[in-house]
């Protein structure tokens, strides 16, 4: 089977519409993030305190909303997850202006969710909420009374077999019913009936919390920007080193312009920035340089072959070649990333929707903007050597047709 | 060309037993397979659960410490040689950046004693630089070299008392090591797998800072207030008010007014522990050093019936009446449960910190999210591999088989190194795979092409087979070498998560040659061996 066999379409003939249509998409970004008041940072980035919640039902916000306000000062946030795997799922966000809220943020929104929807005063465990060994412990003397005396082994065994069936999708950190643990091994009439008469099952669990002082955010976020400038900067040197200078230039214009765009769409769609999300900017990076050099590398040997050719249907033609391999590699990579969108979970929500835009825009960058801006130039330098011979006077080469040259190898 | 297809393979089968040992091991049933991989796939704390917290030390606090410390030295030397000062006093700093500027300030030597005074410090206080105010004022500060080395010992101090803390509870696995590129961040990292409740570490790293032993002057009052205002509106000099630790959530405020140089500081507690008086009543007994013993002997045995107290990061946790003179040995008793005497013994046992150490950053993952997003990963992996491996058998047939064949083994010698390395598996990290694996599809597809349009162009199987991954090599290496490029730079500037995208994609990427060029070429030439003739490739 082959989709493209010698396809000849005139791509660098249809540029403009492309590259007008990723100004509009980079303006339309940088739009939305100036009316949003700048980019929108995940917790690692600007700090602050951040709680992922998993209630049983469906959560009321307001009610969360309020009750949060209500204790804590600062601008807060409540807001649920639009992944269909995280529906029951809410993230508790509030603010820190300094390092020493660290261990207050965390205590008072613990208190919040247990004093609106636990019942803080049954003096039982919040068995959703608790850890092996506050199990341990508050089981042990129980136990003994109840006439199921266990040892402090037996007694870890059965607290360690409860989390790990507490924590096992698909009830993930959350029982509704006691009952539930009946399957649990161990388990016995006597342990259920001191597990009921101890505890108590509130209607949701805290699955992470995450504090980062506004310092070190700042911090992490100068890390990972100037990270990706240097690592910018080596592809740069290397393209220009194995290629023309003009190539690495082109090439890292196109990545640049992929990123921009990307963080661009995150604004509009309200995505938060965070480190993972870093990570995959990383990786389009990566992924849109790996296909602008598969298109140069044609581009390089098709110089040595064709030398009467113009740049212009030069370049066309080895996109052209190219084509197949463009559209099966970016067509193969998007299966996988939009299974990790679809499938993957809230917590790689972020990661393939970047690498979603990504695959995309880090596609259709090589050929509409990578290629165009070599080519600018090279049409430019042409024409200032042919208006101006003055100018030029010394004794040139036609250098910039000619195959780069390192290419001989 | 037979001989050199056996060396081939017999490299590419030496490799593949190689990383299927590295991941598994030598099992002799299922489970202990299982547990092996799981031995050996260590999963980082935002897959499995835990805690990871990053804490700044206070190193200005360990420089003010030492300045004082030489104060005392100090004045003493001047006694003994008949010199006068008018005062001494060493200056705050609130933040780790301005320990440069802490410094002593010696007031009030006489013109006349100038030089006694410059002789005494030059000769016993070699590592500080003395200047002149101005004609009667001196400041005292570390050389930069020996400031360096306190700032460096302290935060590796800190790391060695955070840690024996930590194993105080008992867990399995945990990492202190330092945080930060530039060693002027102070800051140290804390990995905790699988404690998702980190009040109780916090609550002995965190809080339990600084540790000393000081006189009770005064107290208890209900509230600060009313402590100030027992004493007029003003505490007297030299004196400190401490809070002490609240026990139930309803005991009342109980403030107490201490003496504000320690009797004893922690680093001078040498053993600590819990256990019962004849009367069956909890205590706790401890040791000191000799120094602190000679001190504590001295002082106790001038302050019978006075009142002590044990002091972490100003807040009192235990207050005691001295009852004799106590040397290198005494007992706080009368504690309330084993719980407060097994605590304070910790406290005492743990030594001091060298400095205050502050939370930076704070993050603990259930052990249910890790198990949820390994879940989702899982599918979300197995359903975007199905479909890869769908569309390239559909689209190449036969050799679409060789690219997954090589696919697969990618996989298993990234898996296989991140064992060796005894590297950690992060979600950045499978950021970095998915990235491997992309760029794998990439080079098998590249390849395949080229040979396509070989043959389309009228050569023979051979000669197209050999064209196409002849012209696909270079392509090959620029990609690989401009993602390698990429990488060392985020790992030389990068910090935690950065990094490990980075130490996976390289893996990856060296891996991914060795697959897609040197394995399929040998599947390749192994079923093209003997078969010069061979008119049509399933291609």
């Amino acid at each position: 089977m082959e989709l493209f066999k010698n396809t000849n379409f005139d791509f660098l003939g249809k540029k403009w519409p492309f590259i007008i249509a990723s100004l509009v998409l980079t303006v339309a970004g940088f739009g939305s993030i100036l009316l949003q008041g700048g980019i929108r940072f995940g917790i690692d980035f600007k700090g602050g305190a951040l709680m992922t919640v998993k209630f049983a039902d469906k959560p009321n916000l307001e009610k969360i909303r309020s009750a949060v306000n209500a204790r804590i000062q600062g601008e807060n946030t409540v807001q649920n997850f639009t992944d269909p795997n995280a529906k029951d799922q809410v993230e508790i966000g509030t603010e820190m202006k300094d390092e020493k809220q660290l261990n207050l943020n965390r205590k008072a929104m613990e208190d919040v969710l247990a004093s609106t929807f636990g019942q803080p005063n049954s003096s039982k465990l919040d068995f959703n909420n608790a850890s092996q060994q506050s199990v341990v412990e508050r089981l042990r003397d129980p136990l003994a009374r109840n006439g199921v005396p266990m040892s402090d082994q037996q007694l870890q065994t059965l607290a360690k077999n409860l989390m790990d069936f507490r924590d096992t999708p698909p009830r993930s950190g959350l029982i509704t019913d006691f009952d539930q643990l009946s399957n649990v091994p161990g388990m016995n009439a006597g342990i259920m009936n001191t597990l009921k008469q101890e505890c108590y099952l509130s209607p949701y669990h805290i699955l992470q919390t995450q504090m980062v002082g506004p310092k070190v955010g700042a911090e992490l976020r100068n890390k990972a920007v100037y990270a990706t400038l240097y690592a910018l900067a080596g592809m740069l040197v290397y393209i220009a080193f194995r290629f023309e200078w003009i190539y690495g230039f082109g090439a890292v214009i196109a990545v640049f312009h992929d990123t921009l765009i990307t963080i661009g769409l995150f604004s509009i769609f309200h995505e938060e920035i965070s480190m993972t999300v870093i990570a995959a900017l990383l990786t389009l990076v990566g992924y849109s340089m790996n296909d602008t050099i598969v298109i140069f590398d044609r581009i390089r040997e098709n110089l040595k072959i064709l030398r009467r050719e113009p740049l212009e249907s030069l370049m066309n033609k080895s996109i052209n070649q190219t084509l197949s391999r463009t559209i099966m590699t970016s067509g193969l990579t998007f299966l996988t990333v939009i299974a990790l969108f679809l499938f993957g979970g809230p917590v790689l929500h972020g990661f393939s929707f970047a690498l979603v835009c990504g695959i995309i825009v880090g596609t259709y960058s090589s050929v509409f903007i990578a290629c165009p801006i070599v080519l600018f130039w090279h049409n430019y330098s042409d024409k200032r050597r042919k208006v101006a011979p003055v100018m030029a006077a010394a004794p040139r080469t036609d250098a910039g047709r000619k195959s780069p040259s390192r290419a001989a190898k | 060309m037979k001989t050199n297809l056996k060396w081939r393979a017999g490299v590419i089968v030496a490799t593949i037993l190689l990383c299927v040992f590295g991941i598994f091991g030598i099992p002799k049933s299922g489970a202990e397979l299982k547990d092996n991989f799981s031995k050996n796939i260590r999963l980082g704390l935002d897959l499995k659960g835990g805690t990871h917290l990053v804490m700044q030390v206070q190193v200005q606090d360990a420089v003010k410490a030492d300045l004082e410390q030489t104060a005392e030295r100090l004045k003493d030397d001047l006694r003994k040689q008949n010199l006068t000062y008018g005062s001494m006093d060493v200056n705050e700093a609130a933040r780790p950046e301005d320990a440069d500027k802490v410094m002593l300030t010696i007031k009030g030597i006489p013109a006349a004693q100038t030089s006694a005074f410059r002789s005494v410090v030059s000769e016993h206080y070699p590592s500080y630089i003395l200047t002149a105010q101005n004609s009667t004022d001196y400041t005292m500060q570390l050389k930069p070299t020996d400031l360096l080395n306190l700032k460096g010992d302290t935060v590796k101090r800190a790391i060695d008392t955070i840690g024996n803390r930590i194993d105080q509870l008992g867990l399995a696995e945990k990492s202190v090591q330092p945080y930060g590129q530039s060693s002027s961040t102070y800051q140290i990292l804390i990995q905790l797998p699988g404690v998702d409740d980190p009040a109780r570490a916090k609550e002995l790293i965190g809080t339990a800072a600084v540790l000393e032993i000081d006189d009770v002057k005064d107290g208890p009052y209900s509230s600060r207030e009313d402590g100030i205002a027992k004493h007029g509106g003003i505490l007297p000099l030299g004196t400190k008010l401490a809070r002490m630790k609240p026990r139930g959530a309803n005991e009342g405020e109980q403030w107490y007014l201490l003496g504000k140089t320690p009797v004893v500081s922690g680093s001078e507690m040498r053993n600590a522990r819990a256990g019962q008086d004849e009367f069956r009543k909890w205590e706790t007994s401890f040791t000191l050093s000799q120094e602190g013993g000679r001190r504590f002997g001295r002082y106790t045995e001038a302050n019978i019936g006075n009142r002590l107290a044990v002091v972490l990061d100003n807040q009192i946790v235990s207050v005691a009446t001295i009852q004799a003179r106590i040397e290198d040995s005494g007992r706080i008793t009368g504690l309330g449960s084993e719980d407060e005497a097994v605590d304070l013994s910790r406290y005492l046992r743990s030594g001091s910190l060298p400095a205050r150490v502050t939370t930076d950053e704070e993050r603990s993952i259930g052990p249910s999210l890790g198990a949820d997003s390994i879940h989702q990963g899982l599918i979300a992996g197995i359903a975007g591999l199905l479909a890869v491996v769908t569309a390239m058998l559909l689209y190449y047939k036969r050799s679409g088989a060789n690219a997954v064949l090589a696919l697969v083994l990618n996989t298993v010698i990234l898996l296989a190194a991140v064992s060796y390395f005894h590297a950690v598996l992060t979600l950045p990290g499978i950021a970095g795979i998915i990235l491997t694996i992309g760029m794998a599809v990439d080079s098998n597809v590249l390849i395949f092409e080229r040979i396509r349009e070989e043959l389309r162009s009228g050569k023979s199987v051979i000669a197209a087979v050999d064209a196409g991954f002849g012209k696909a090599w270079w392509t090959i290496v620029d990609t690989h070498v401009t993602t390698v490029v990429s990488c060392a730079f985020l790992f030389l500037f990068g910090e935690g998560p950065v990094r490990g995208f980075a130490v996976t994609l390289v893996i990856g990427l060296i891996a991914n040659v060795f697959t897609a060029v040197f394995v399929s070429r040998t599947i390749f030439d192994w079923e093209l061996a003997g078969r010069r003739q061979l008119q049509e490739l399933s291609i």
